[in-house]
């Protein structure tokens, strides 16, 4: 019994309790998390305890949720009460949250069994879990390999069966491309969706929490859970999809568009193109009508992302002052203590995207950089609403190529924001967007598909992404 | 509006180490170089986009088709003022306590 899905369904029955779900996941955490460091901090005794109460719940005869006993690992970004919240950065080591982030409580309130908080890029900026301040994560399925980033911990915690079921944030693909790199299902839902209180900020107007799950059925169970509006979120919206549990397969008449311009392009891998192809061709065996679509602006989204992302960053990060917590480096006034505090707290990428950002904000270049890469998201927006008038979903490659080997990408920061290069825009327009594992490559890698669809387009994007893993992937 | 075209983006020591007292980073000798370097670099990148004729067309800042959102004006718990002092470097009554911020005359 492998499934989050099966995992609730049994311990909501009383076949199984928590606490041995909980102590067989401790017990594969204990054996393999030495090699892969898909952990910051395993909170073991906490989900004993956690496991425990789902136990006596069920005792008792009331029902512990749809999570019942479900082990759930969490991003170290998402603020956890009294428990270690680092985002893998020196300047919040041993910083203790006072509150709970709103996805921790849902988690929690609906029986699921917080295992540990898991390692990142620091602050999220990163493709490989190689900018963390505690050291890289590996790919539990190849250990010579990037687990893909920022929730390079969150995707590997799955591959690893530590827990079914995790959840990543997804500013540019942080959680569609460690998903890729690791075979695993990844969903970044439409921004809006699921409320950001304490998941520490990025880019504000890109950031969205989003499920990684072993199947698309056990992604749907954490999203259900996880969405919704909350009050403490003011970019919360109040509709939200619902009920994508068990929400059926059936693609039959669906136009499905393979975009042009994110898989016939230079730079994406022969065999990653020759998935997406078979993927589109189980769906159109399936019932689905599939052609070509071109959206032209798309080619313009990693700058604008990489102008606008590290601009809001620079904003957001400023708030790391040693002033209220975490790391503080004295100096003879408020300016040095301030400067030689982030000069000591920050790792060298989040420096280079403050530089970037500030640099891109200031005066004289504002225009130039910010607002034209804003005017760039506006023609992406248009560009994507004109294709959903014609088809339902979008299909393209999740990531250019399979899982690279550490160092790869290390040298040239450029050569690695192209990692990106297939997500972006999903997060420029503020649509949903996930990937599915579907076959391998030649290097015995997993590559995944992206299924894109429209603002609240959830249910057609998983009923799509159910079809695909059905027809399995296989050459 | 100026654009700023194709022209080669350079970015220079003094530019960097403008940007980093804007941003409150005290960076060495070295990292100042290598900013300098990899900023120009990423930059030109950017030229795609910075060149294009995009004038007319609206910035967008967020994708959602929501503003002012505001909610009843009622008292609710707020996190307890010990707890939270209890994370910062430094406090005292109750207050953060910084070094000083003006010179001393």
């Amino acid at each position: 019994m492998r499934s989050a899905v099966e995992i609730a369904a049994a311990v909501r029955s009383g076949e199984r309790t928590a606490r041995s779900v909980a102590e067989e996941h401790l017990a594969t955490i204990a054996s393999r998390e030495g090699e892969i460091h898909a952990f910051n901090h395993v909170t073991a005794d906490a989900a004993l305890a956690q496991a425990d109460a789902v136990d006596a719940k069920v005792a008792r005869g009331e029902d512990p949720g749809p999570l019942a006993g479900v082990p759930v690992a969490l991003k170290d970004n998402l603020c956890t009460r009294g428990v270690p919240t680092t985002c893998s950065s020196r300047i919040l080591d041993g910083w203790l949250p006072p509150y709970n982030a709103t996805v921790v409580e849902r988690v929690t309130a609906a029986g699921g069994v917080a295992v540990g908080k898991t390692n990142l890029d620091e602050f999220a900026m990163g493709s490989s879990t190689e900018n963390s301040a505690f050291g890289p994560t590996l790919n539990p399925l190849d250990l010579s390999r990037v687990p893909g980033g920022s929730s390079g911990g969150s995707a590997a915690a799955v591959a690893a069966r530590f827990a079914p079921l995790s959840l990543g944030s997804d500013t540019g693909g942080s959680i569609r491309q460690p998903a890729s790199f690791c075979g695993v299902v990844g969903v970044k839902p439409t921004y809006g969706v699921v409320s950001r209180y304490g998941l520490i900020a990025f880019a504000s107007s890109l950031d969205q929490i989003g499920p990684f799950a072993a199947t698309v059925n056990d992604a749907a169970l954490l999203l259900d859970v996880i969405s919704g509006h909350d009050r403490m979120d003011s970019t919360s919206i109040a509709a939200s999809p619902t009920a994508l549990l068990n929400d059926g397969t059936d693609v039959a008449g669906l136009r499905v568009g393979l975009v042009t311009e994110l898989t016939d392009v230079e730079g994406i891998d022969p065999e990653v193109r020759a998935a997406v192809e078979r993927a589109a061709s189980a769906l159109e065996a399936q019932g689905a009508i599939v052609e070509r679509i071109s959206v032209p602006s798309c080619i313009y989204g990693l700058s604008a992302y990489y102008l606008i992302a590290p601009a809001e960053a620079s904003s957001n990060l400023a708030r790391y002052d040693g002033v209220r917590y975490g790391l503080r480096v004295d100096g003879d006034d408020v300016y040095e203590m301030n400067s030689a505090t982030r000069d000591a707290g920050f790792g060298a990428e989040v420096k280079r995207r403050i530089m970037l950002g500030t640099y891109a904000l200031s005066a004289g270049f504002y225009d130039a950089y910010y607002a034209q890469a804003q005017r760039v998201r506006t023609l992406i927006i248009r560009d994507f609403a004109a294709a959903y008038e014609r088809f339902d979903v979008l299909l393209s490659p999740t990531t250019p190529t399979t899982a690279f080997k550490f160092g790869a990408k290390t040298e040239d920061p450029f050569s690695m924001y192209l990692s990106d290069i297939c997500t972006i825009a999903s997060n420029l327009a503020g649509h949903p967007a996930m990937s599915i594992p579907f076959g391998l490559g030649s290097d015995a890698m997993p590559i995944g598909v992206q299924v894109l669809a429209p603002a609240l387009g959830e249910s057609v994007m998983f009923r799509v992404a159910r079809a695909i893993e059905a027809a399995g992937g296989v050459a | 509006m100026a654009k700023q075209s194709n022209e080669q983006v350079s970015i220079t020591r003094s530019d960097v180490e403008h940007v980093a007292m804007l941003a409150r980073l005290a960076l060495t000798p070295d990292e100042v170089g290598e900013f300098a370097e990899q900023l120009t670099a990423i930059l030109g990148h950017a030229t795609d986009i910075s060149s294009l004729d995009l004038d007319g067309v609206p910035t967008t800042a967020h994708p959602l088709p929501v503003t002012n959102v505001l909610r009843e004006d009622v008292i609710g718990p707020s996190l307890d003022r010990d707890e939270v002092l209890a994370a910062a470097p430094s406090a005292e009554e109750g207050r953060f306590r910084v070094p000083r911020i003006m010179g001393e005359a």
